[in-house]
């Protein structure tokens, strides 16, 4: 079984759409993670029947008892992360969970609770099957679910005997970026030809190169700026990095999205040939 | 006032709509400030000229052994995980730290100090009339929070702050929006930027942070985005057409107010819609 990570650094350069695709492509032959669980976006083309469903606990929030506290105002000179109010109560967005305060307080008034930052799934799709997540808005800890989701795919995969992992990373290169990347066979950056595109393209590129993950580039709608999709190729061939391929602009992407289909199964064929090219192209490093 | 460009979805045009808007306004001594401090870009298209760069790092300890006795107190308080202690030894895993400084509160020997671990690189300078500051968090560093806390020390109050906000609706978008008067969302009309959209809008609401929708590649897609805007009250700021022509000129790195002058007046009049919005709340 091979695991695969498909990141992209800058956001909006075509992940999601591409995974969509090369899990069609498999057919069923793969087990699917979005690791993107800020944004989860990979359901909305493969579509999902919910099988299961879990709470993600993996963070405890301060709360303070206002009849025990009697306002010495230690917490607050403590936190370093301007949790505490000047009432004492608790901003649990703020809160980082490091209970500083609660060992602290003379009074015990502040106890350290479970939180539920989210919820994971695992959901049946045509294309195999999904396990996806939703943290929940304004939580941490992303790192921690991606790695769960993460690991369950792997399970899954290795349990049904499936060939291929495919994980849909987030942007970025913080936290839940590190966690999709970890333990993968592959990463297939996907770039866009523009001066944003480039630069966190390199930074995403130092990223993987940090934890030894192997890259390889696809360039996506590399006509809007040929000019620039030719430094990238050109960065690429310098430092020994395999170009995938190149995809066009094509409003079929838009379209499909609207129907909730992946892009290779819109009756494009030259669109179809050039992304399955693209994974053959990248399925090269994996053997 | 401060004001930020934020969006569920990557890739929407956030540091467009930011740049953009900073060059329209950039007679009124305004800050722009890029918190996308995992993959900063907005000083491509401004091209500050930087005068100040500082290492920003976050405490983490270290273990006086002259002192220490294993009494095991600093790994029993650290909710991270970030210290082990064996018979004689104590690992510190600086990583995993958080920089709360419980492990350096609690010993009972203070044998503890703390020590700041580089996590990235504060740099500020000025674009013609703009200030400009960004971080870069350095590749393999998981926590940006801390970086963007220290970017946004930047804000002037009394002045115009624009914030240049990370995607996404977790911690660091969080640390980026937080204290702003304003929130434009950037999105896009696909069933992708109405799923992020939702998610993004439902953080500001938390927050309690105003907001309105600018819609760009407005004509990529359907009304769906529109439909719920005016479900949900939220103001449709503007609308931004795919213009392939732009889009080139977007991938080099060039401003699209420079090219078309009209943006210019588009732009200006979002912010008197904005301002309007925020008058007797803006610090």
């Amino acid at each position: 079984m091979k695991t695969v990570t498909v990141i992209s650094g800058k956001g909006g350069t075509g992940k999601t759409s591409l995974m969509a695709s090369f899990a069609s492509l498999l057919a069923t032959r793969s087990v699917l993670v979005d690791g993107d669980v800020d944004a989860a976006n990979l359901s909305l083309i493969t579509g999902a029947d919910m099988l299961e469903s879990h709470d993600f606990t993996a963070s405890k929030v301060a709360v303070t008892d206002l009849e025990k506290c009697d306002s010495c105002g230690l917490c607050l000179k403590l936190c370093r992360f301007g949790a505490i109010a000047n009432d004492y109560r608790i901003d649990p967005v703020a809160c980082e969970g490091c209970a500083l305060c609660a060992f602290a307080c003379p009074q015990e008034a502040i106890e350290m609770r479970d939180k539920v930052s989210g919820h994971w799934f695992v959901s049946r799709t045509n294309y195999g099957t999904l396990v996806h997540a939703s943290l929940g808005i304004t939580e941490g800890n992303s790192g921690k679910l991606v790695t769960i989701v993460r690991n369950k795919g792997r399970e899954l995969a290795e349990t049904t005997g499936k060939e291929f992992l495919l994980i849909d990373g987030p942007p970025g290169i913080g936290c839940p970026v590190i966690a999709a990347l970890s333990g993968v066979d592959a990463a297939l950056v996907v770039a866009e030809p523009t001066v944003s595109g480039i630069h966190d393209l390199k930074r995403i590129l130092s990223l993987c190169h940090h934890f030894g993950v192997m890259p390889a580039v696809c360039i996506n709608r590399y006509d809007l700026c040929v000019e620039q999709a030719k430094v990238i190729e050109k960065y690429c061939l310098d430092g020994g990095l395999l170009v995938a391929g190149k995809i066009p602009f094509d409003r079929a992407f838009i379209e499909s999205l609207a129907q909730g289909i992946p892009v290779t199964e819109f009756n494009k064929e030259s669109l179809v040939e050039k992304i399955e090219s693209v994974w053959n192209n990248f399925n090269k490093l994996l053997v | 006032m401060r004001l930020a460009v934020a969006s569920g979805k990557g890739g929407t045009g956030k540091t467009t709509v930011a740049v953009n808007l900073a060059l329209a306004l950039r007679q009124k001594n305004l800050t722009l400030l890029d918190c996308d401090v995992e993959e900063p870009n907005a000083h491509l298209f401004l091209k500050p000229v930087f005068y100040f760069t500082k290492e920003v790092g976050i405490p983490v300890p270290r273990i006086d052994f002259a002192r220490c006795t294993f009494c095991g107190r600093c790994s029993e308080v650290c909710a991270f995980n970030a210290l082990a202690v064996l018979k004689d030894q104590v690992l510190v895993f600086e990583e995993l730290c958080h920089g709360c400084g419980s492990c350096a509160y609690f010993c009972p020997e203070r044998a503890i100090s703390e020590h700041e671990r580089p996590i990235g690189i504060l740099e500020r300078g000025n674009a013609g009339n703009i200030k400009f500051g960004h971080g870069r968090l350095n590749p393999g560093e998981a926590m940006s929070p801390p970086l963007i806390n220290e970017v946004k020390k930047m804000c002037r109050p009394g002045l115009i702050t624009i914030i240049d906000a990370p995607p996404g609706t977790s911690c660091p978008v969080v640390s980026a929006v937080s204290d702003c008067d304003y929130c434009i969302l950037v999105t896009e009309p696909t069933s992708f930027g109405l799923h992020d959209l939702d998610l993004v809008s439902r953080m500001v609401k938390k927050m309690g942070v105003q907001a309105g929708v600018v819609i760009n590649r407005s004509d990529l897609g359907d009304d769906r985005v529109e439909d719920y805007c005016r479900d949900k009250g939220l103001p449709v700021l503007q609308k931004i057409p795919f213009d392939r022509e732009l889009a080139e000129y977007q991938a080099r790195g060039e401003p699209i107010v420079k090219h078309r002058p009209s943006w210019h007046d588009y732009f200006e009049k979002m912010f008197y819609r904005i301002a309007e919005k925020c008058e007797g709340v803006s610090r």
